[in-house]
This record gives C-alpha cells, sequence and structure tokens, in this order.
C-alpha cells in the first residue's frame, strides 16, 4: 500500500483538460437548450396533438428511456453512415443527447403542464384568448416553475452523462482525461482530477439553476 | 329583441342528463338569478351559454349568434360575454394588473399605457384600485374574487355569467362581492347569475329562475317567485336555504 501520489504530471497537462472541460460544457448547454425545446414540443404533442402523434410522441418516449444513452450515441455516430449521413463525432453527441434528454424532458414537462387546473384553462378561453395564447401566457410560466426542479436535475443528470462521448472520441473533459492517462500512466490522479472537475462542475450547475429560479420567477 | 336565448336544450354527461329541454330569453338590461340545488344544472347552463360546455340538442343564441354552431367564432363571441366563477380562478403568477390586462392586450391588441389605465378603471369600479400590484395570493377571497370581477369588466362585455361566485365567501366577504354585483346592476348590466343569496336575488333581480331536475321549474318575477312559490319543490327548496 505504498502508493505516492504525484498531480504533477496531471496538472502539466492543465490547457488540455481545460479544453475538454469547454467541450463538455458546449455539449451540455447547447443538448440542454436543444432538449428543452423537444420537450416542451414533445410534451404539447403527447397532450394536445391528434391522436396519432400523441402515439408517435410516447414511443419515442418509451423507446429512449428504456435503451442506454451509449447504444444511442453509438446509432447515431455508426448506424446513420448506412444511410449515408455521416456526422463528425461532436454534432453527432449533440444529436444523440439531445434526442435522449428532450425524450426524459418531454415527461417531465407533460407532468408540469398536467398540474395546472383546467380551470386556470377555462378562464384564459372564457377571456378570449386562443388556445395557443393560453398556452403562451397562462399555462406556462407556472408549469415550468412546477417542473423546474425535476429539469434541473435531469440537466445536471446529461451533463454528467455527456462523458459517455468520449467512446465516438468526441474530445470532452473524459476523452482528455483518457488520453492524459495514457501518456502519464497517472490514473488513479487523473480521474480523481476529474471526477473533482465533474463534482465542481455539478455543484456550479446548482448553484446557477437556483440563481435563474429566483430570476425566473420571483417576483416583479 | 333578446340578448340570450335558449330554446329546447339539451345537455348530457354521458348518459346522465343534465339540461332537459331548457328554454328562456334573457332581455339586455335584465338580472336574472338562477337558484336551484347543487346538481341541477345551474352551472351547466352558465357554462353553455359562453361554450365551455357542448350541448347535444337545442340552440342558444347569444345576440343573433348560435353558440353551438360549430361555425361561430367562439372567440369573438367570449369577448363579449364575461364569467366569473366560484373558484375565481385568478393567475397567480400575474400580478392584479396583469391579470386584468392580458386578454385586452393580446387578445385586443391594446397598449400598455391605455391598459393600465382601464385596469385601473375596472379596479375603481371594484373598489380595489390600490391593489394594482399585489399578486393573487395576497388578497382576501372577496378581494381575489373583485379582481376576477374587474378581469371580466375589462373586457367591456354585453353579459356578465356569475356562476356561484359568493359560495366559498364567509358572510362579511359575500357582502363586499354582492355590493360590487349591485353597482353593476345600477349601471344596466344585463347578468345572470346562479346564487344562493336569496335575499340579495329578491332586492337585485328582476326575475328568478328555480331549476330543478335539469329543468326550469319554475320562473317569474323575483318579488313574486320567492315570496309565494306556486311549486312544492321551490317551497321546500326556499325553507332549506332560509333555515
Amino acid at each position: 500500500m505504498g502508493y505516492r501520489f504525484n498531480f504533477r504530471d496531471v496538472f502539466a497537462q492543465q490547457d488540455f483538460l481545460l479544453e475538454g472541460l469547454v467541450l463538455t460544457l458546449q455539449l451540455s448547454f447547447v443538448a440542454m437548450a436543444l432538449g428543452l425545446l423537444v420537450g416542451v414540443t414533445g410534451a404539447a404533442l403527447r397532450l394536445y396533438g391528434p391522436r396519432p402523434v400523441r402515439a408517435v410522441v410516447a414511443t419515442y418516449v418509451e423507446a429512449i428511456r428504456n435503451t442506454p444513452l451509449l447504444v444511442q450515441l453509438f446509432l447515431v455516430f455508426f448506424g446513420l453512415p448506412s444511410l449515408g449521413i455521416r456526422l463528425d463525432a461532436t454534432t453527432a453527441s449533440i444529436i444523440a443527447l439531445t434526442v435522449n434528454l428532450g425524450a426524459y424532458a418531454t415527461e417531465i414537462v407533460r407532468a408540469g403542464l398536467q398540474a395546472i387546473p383546467r380551470a386556470q384553462i377555462e378562464a384564459g378561453v372564457s377571456l378570449g384568448l386562443s388556445r395557443l395564447q393560453v398556452f403562451r401566457y397562462i399555462v406556462l410560466m407556472p408549469a415550468l416553475r412546477v417542473m423546474y426542479p425535476a429539469l434541473a436535475s435531469q440537466f445536471i443528470l446529461l451533463m454528467l452523462a455527456t462523458s459517455v462521448v468520449s467512446q465516438i472520441s468526441a474530445p470532452d473533459l473524459f476523452h482528455t482525461a483518457s488520453i492524459i492517462q495514457s501518456r502519464t500512466f497517472r490514473d488513479f490522479e487523473v480521474y480523481i482530477v476529474v471526477a473533482a472537475l465533474y463534482l465542481a462542475l455539478a455543484l456550479a450547475f446548482r448553484l446557477a439553476f437556483a440563481g435563474l429560479y429566483q430570476v425566473a420567477f420571483a417576483r416583479r | 329583441m333578446s340578448l340570450v336565448e335558449l330554446s329546447h336544450v339539451v345537455k348530457r354527461f354521458g348518459t346522465n342528463t343534465v339540461l332537459d329541454d331548457v328554454s328562456m330569453t334573457v332581455a339586455p338590461g335584465e338580472i336574472i338569478a338562477v337558484i336551484g340545488r347543487s346538481g341541477s344544472g345551474k352551472s351547466t347552463m352558465l357554462r353553455c351559454i359562453n361554450g365551455l360546455e357542448p350541448i347535444q340538442d337545442g340552440r342558444i343564441l347569444f345576440d343573433g349568434a348560435v353558440v353551438n354552431d360549430p361555425q361561430t367564432d367562439l372567440r369573438a363571441l367570449r369577448q363579449r360575454v364575461g364569467i366569473v366563477f366560484q373558484s375565481y380562478n385568478l393567475f397567480p403568477h400575474l400580478s392584479v394588473e396583469k391579470n386584468i390586462t392580458l386578454a385586452p392586450r393580446v387578445v385586443k391588441n391594446m397598449s400598455e399605457s391605455e391598459a393600465r389605465e382601464l385596469a385601473r378603471e375596472v379596479l375603481r369600479k371594484v373598489g380595489l384600485e390600490e391593489k394594482i400590484g399585489a399578486y393573487p395570493d395576497q388578497l382576501s377571497g372577496g378581494q381575489q374574487q373583485r379582481v376576477a370581477i374587474a378581469r371580466s369588466l375589462a373586457m367591456r362585455p354585453q353579459l356578465m355569467l356569475f356562476d356561484e361566485i359568493t359560495s366559498a365567501l364567509d358572510p362579511e366577504l359575500t357582502g363586499e362581492v354582492l355590493k360590487v354585483l349591485e353597482a353593476m346592476a345600477g349601471d344596466g348590466m344585463t347578468m345572470l347569475l346562479v346564487t344562493h343569496e336569496i335575499g340579495f336575488a329578491k332586492r337585485v333581480a328582476s326575475r328568478v329562475v328555480f331549476m330543478h331536475q335539469g329543468r326550469i321549474w319554475e320562473e317569474g318575477t323575483a318579488a313574486e317567485t320567492l315570496s309565494a312559490p306556486r311549486t312544492q319543490e321551490l317551497e321546500t327548496f326556499l325553507s332549506a336555504v332560509l333555515h
């Protein structure tokens, strides 16, 4: 048990680590924005769309939630080229992450929308608002408020899950870690540093989400 | 010409007939109190008039337009028919001002300053001008209900429907809401109100409609109908609510 930690070799690669960290952040933000868009659209279609559309959305949600993200990623990156769709690793990662988060977000948003009492919708309709205006002005904000905690957790899970993109050699934080490991053979140190970085990111996200909640839902 | 006309209206929920061949008319300026037991179809009738509930048979006319015709522009119609609910249904995330100005702004494209002025005006009518910046959960039930009335008034409706609007309020708060209704009556607003406030109906309503088992069981002038019921059912109902 005489292992002696040596972080110096790992820290020597900090610029490289930083590059990976930046890509991890970029992937997270883009997938969050697109995933939320998919989620809101999906939930609206699932609840208010024509019956066949509802079935399609339900199938999408179940298919994604019951298969591993890694498999979904491989289908996009290694599967689609068979159809002539060749994507670089980063683009494929964004697509897979968005599709994945979109399914979870659809369920979260749906639950949030369903939490809004029918009476609120009736009050809006009775004032002459269109269905879309009722959704936009009466349902959306209270529903977002209800779903916010679940959505924020899902976003953080997604950020952590971006590490799978290293498997298709997208140069994210985890991928850089693997490379540093193979250069330095300091496995333990590298992964301790990477774990600490993911932890710091997750905590920063939590803080940011708490702040955003105040901005978005505070009065006046 | 009548403002509202129901002829042989039938409304069913599944196999349950809630409105059974209901016919009545409302003339402009009339104030009609609709009374009756829970489940007698009063609220449903109100909700059919602004198209919130579809009907299975008969016809409902508002100002010449057939409410139950799929071709009718219900959005345009609802701008002219205000409805106030028992549970207020204010929008919890919006201030009193925004609750009131939302529909004028997005439905009628009113400018922000004009809408704010309108909000002040209707709040003055319900005696709550100082609450313009408050949020619904900062108001008492009676105040929330008065804001809900103001919100409806801001659309300048030709007809107001009130669905048991004081049933969730204690007597003191009920009084402040009824005072607002009385003032509106004085302004000549056409009103159809489902209520359990018999004393108020007697004082303010021009006509009383008693509903029983989905039918209009008895109707007439408020004074006559309430002091000298012609049917056993109305007599039983009145003695139950008055004691």
